[in-house]
């Protein structure tokens, strides 16, 4: 028993469950029980999604070992690159693949860059973010393209699955990335890679493993997510603007560290993400049910990214202070 | 008798403008420790980067069983029986010892395109075993290596050479930071190599620890070997002068 304590305390996403649980109930209370209804959690879900997307792909790209500003400016200008092909005759398949491989791009570029100059990744991306916002609005030529709703088949990623309109299909797509993802990570030899190159790099490279093309392949995957995730809130909202998704790459960083990703590499997982992803839109929603100022949103972010960290660097603590018995021989 | 199962002929290496490696030629004999000794900056780590793959030589051969050989990455060295344990560990502390030992080389139930699914049972299975065939006891397969002491490492890394089947070993100074028991411990697994038939080349400032568990030692001195006895032609007295 002391022992699965022991892990679990160990566990680098607990606190963020802890955290998610504490704020579920204050909510709840809060907010006489409108919280938790069908209604509310409609309104959760629908979003989610998109947020959650990019935090998976920023914690999978930390726990390798880098950051990715980028992702947020990636969100607006694949939308935005899909939309305006469509309006110019292309037919929507071929306009989604176009706008996607276009964030595989990006990510090369970002990861090349990266480890071809041995800059920080930190800069390589700061950078692109800028290029790829500037891009956004190159592209839509100062007036966003319109695009009729029933036009291209927007409810195979945001339309309701089931009769009482309760399930987006962007919660599907999401839920299968995650679990694609998680195994991704936990259960074959490139998630293996991931962590060794994040963990330590010296000895990743000394073991032979592609180091660079692990990276490359986290920095892309990253920014496909991001641009697939700005195509559904495009498509949910039916508009295309140059403005989307700003803020969101530290909102990203914020939820991955929430989730108990370490800055430095190697810890993590991507059910931390979707925790630290959650939990930000529960503040988001749950401020606004329990009629709080939602001035206060950015400072309640803010205070919970902090106090995630903490906690999880107690726990640990406790975790490994725990005196377990041990059939040494 | 000699049975050289690596020699290096004639290595020019230079770094930015300095002369480290001055055409270096060396036998490595099956089946012997080979002590490796020298200051700082003499050569030794260069020598050894190149037969490990990390860096490659300006000039000169290096040649496996008679035969020439290339080594342009880890992969190469370790896919030719070359297994090296550095001085600031090859392992990764935040992931467990069943992980480690099986980096860039897990066994998978199946795979597209060299990406597929961890065998975890296997995985934990062998570990126990190799770490277990070291002489080493540690609670779980599990444990991460952060939460092992430097000895304990140094012998996990050992058990992962071993149980790879690598024909040569590099230990470059693998008793750096250990305690006096941990540092017997691993002067025992060198020792133990010998019996098993794996070439050894160990690396150490200490000359003690050379003279506890090698057949042969060999000194280098600003890009040169500058002494190659067997050690019971010299002493350590004679090794030091050198130096």
């Amino acid at each position: 028993m002391r022992r699965i304590m022991k892990l679990a305390l160990q566990k680098p996403e607990l606190a963020g469950l802890l955290l998610l649980l504490v704020l579920v109930i204050l909510f709840q209370l809060r907010s006489g029980g409108v919280f938790l209804t069908a209604n509310n959690m409609r309104g959760i879900l629908g979003l989610l999604p998109e947020a959650a997307l990019v935090a998976l792909g920023v914690t999978l790209l930390m726990i390798c070992g880098e950051f990715d500003l980028s992702v947020g400016s990636v969100f607006a200008l694949m939308p935005m690159t899909m939309a305006v092909l469509f309006v110019s005759g292309v037919p929507f398949w071929p306009a989604v693949f176009v706008g996607l491989a276009l964030c595989a791009f990006i990510g090369f570029l970002n990861g090349w860059l990266t480890i071809k100059f041995d800059i920080p990744s930190f800069i390589t991306t700061l950078g692109m973010m800028f290029m790829a916002r500037s891009l956004t609005v190159v592209v839509s030529g100062g007036f966003p393209p319109r695009i009729r709703p029933g036009e291209v088949p927007s409810w195979l990623f945001t339309g309701f699955i089931d009769s009482s309109g309760f399930i987006r299909a962007s919660v599907l797509w999401f839920a299968a990335i995650a679990v694609l993802m998680s195994v991704l990570l936990s259960r074959t030899n490139f998630g293996n890679w991931v962590r060794a190159t994040g963990g330590f790099l010296p000895a990743a490279q000394a073991m032979g493993i592609p180091t660079a093309r692990v990276k490359i392949t986290c920095f892309m995957i990253c920014s496909v997510l991001a641009g697939f995730a700005g195509m559904i809130q495009a498509l949910r909202l039916n508009s295309f603007l140059p403005s989307m998704g700003m803020g969101m790459e530290l909102q990203a960083v914020a939820a991955a560290v929430i989730g108990g990703t370490s800055l430095m590499g190697g810890v993590g997982s991507i059910l931390g993400g979707l925790i630290g992803a959650t939990i930000i839109r529960i503040m988001d929603n749950g401020m606004v049910m329990s009629q709080i100022d939602a001035s206060w949103f950015q400072f309640a972010i803010g205070a919970l990214t902090i106090l995630a960290v903490v906690g999880n660097a107690w726990l640990r603590k406790r975790g490994r202070a725990m005196k377990v018995e041990t059939d040494r021989k | 008798m000699t049975d050289p199962i690596i020699q290096v002929k004639n290595l020019h290496k230079w770094y930015s403008g300095v002369h480290a490696l001055k055409g270096v030629s060396l036998d490595i004999q099956r089946g012997q420790a080979l002590g490796l000794v020298g200051d700082n900056g003499a050569g030794k780590s260069t020598l050894i980067n190149i037969l490990s793959g990390l860096h490659q030589p300006d000039q000169g051969e290096i040649l496996m069983d008679g035969r020439p050989i290339t080594i342009r990455n880890p992969k190469d060295a370790m896919g030719l029986g070359i297994e090296t344990i550095y001085q600031y560990n090859s392992m990764v502390p935040i992931m467990s010892i069943a992980r480690n030992l099986f980096i860039g080389r897990e066994p998978l139930k199946f795979s597209v395109a060299g990406i597929g699914w961890l065998d975890l049972n296997r995985m934990r299975e062998e570990s126990v075993k190799a770490i277990a065939d070291v002489d080493l006891h540690l609670r779980s397969p599990d444990a991460l290596v952060g939460e092992l002491s430097g000895g304990q490492r140094q012998g996990v890394a050992i058990a992962r050479a071993m149980h790879f089947k690598s024909k040569v070993m590099i230990l470059d100074e693998p008793t750096n930071h250990l305690s006096v028991k941990e540092t017997n411990k691993v002067i025992g697994f060198v020792r133990s190599l010998r019996e098993q038939g794996v070439t050894a080349i160990f690396i150490s400032h200490n000359m003690h620890h050379v003279f506890a568990c090698c057949d042969r030692v060999v000194a280098m001195a600003l890009g040169q070997v500058v002494l190659d006895k067997p050690i019971g032609q010299t002493s350590i007295e004679e090794v030091q002068d050198i130096l």
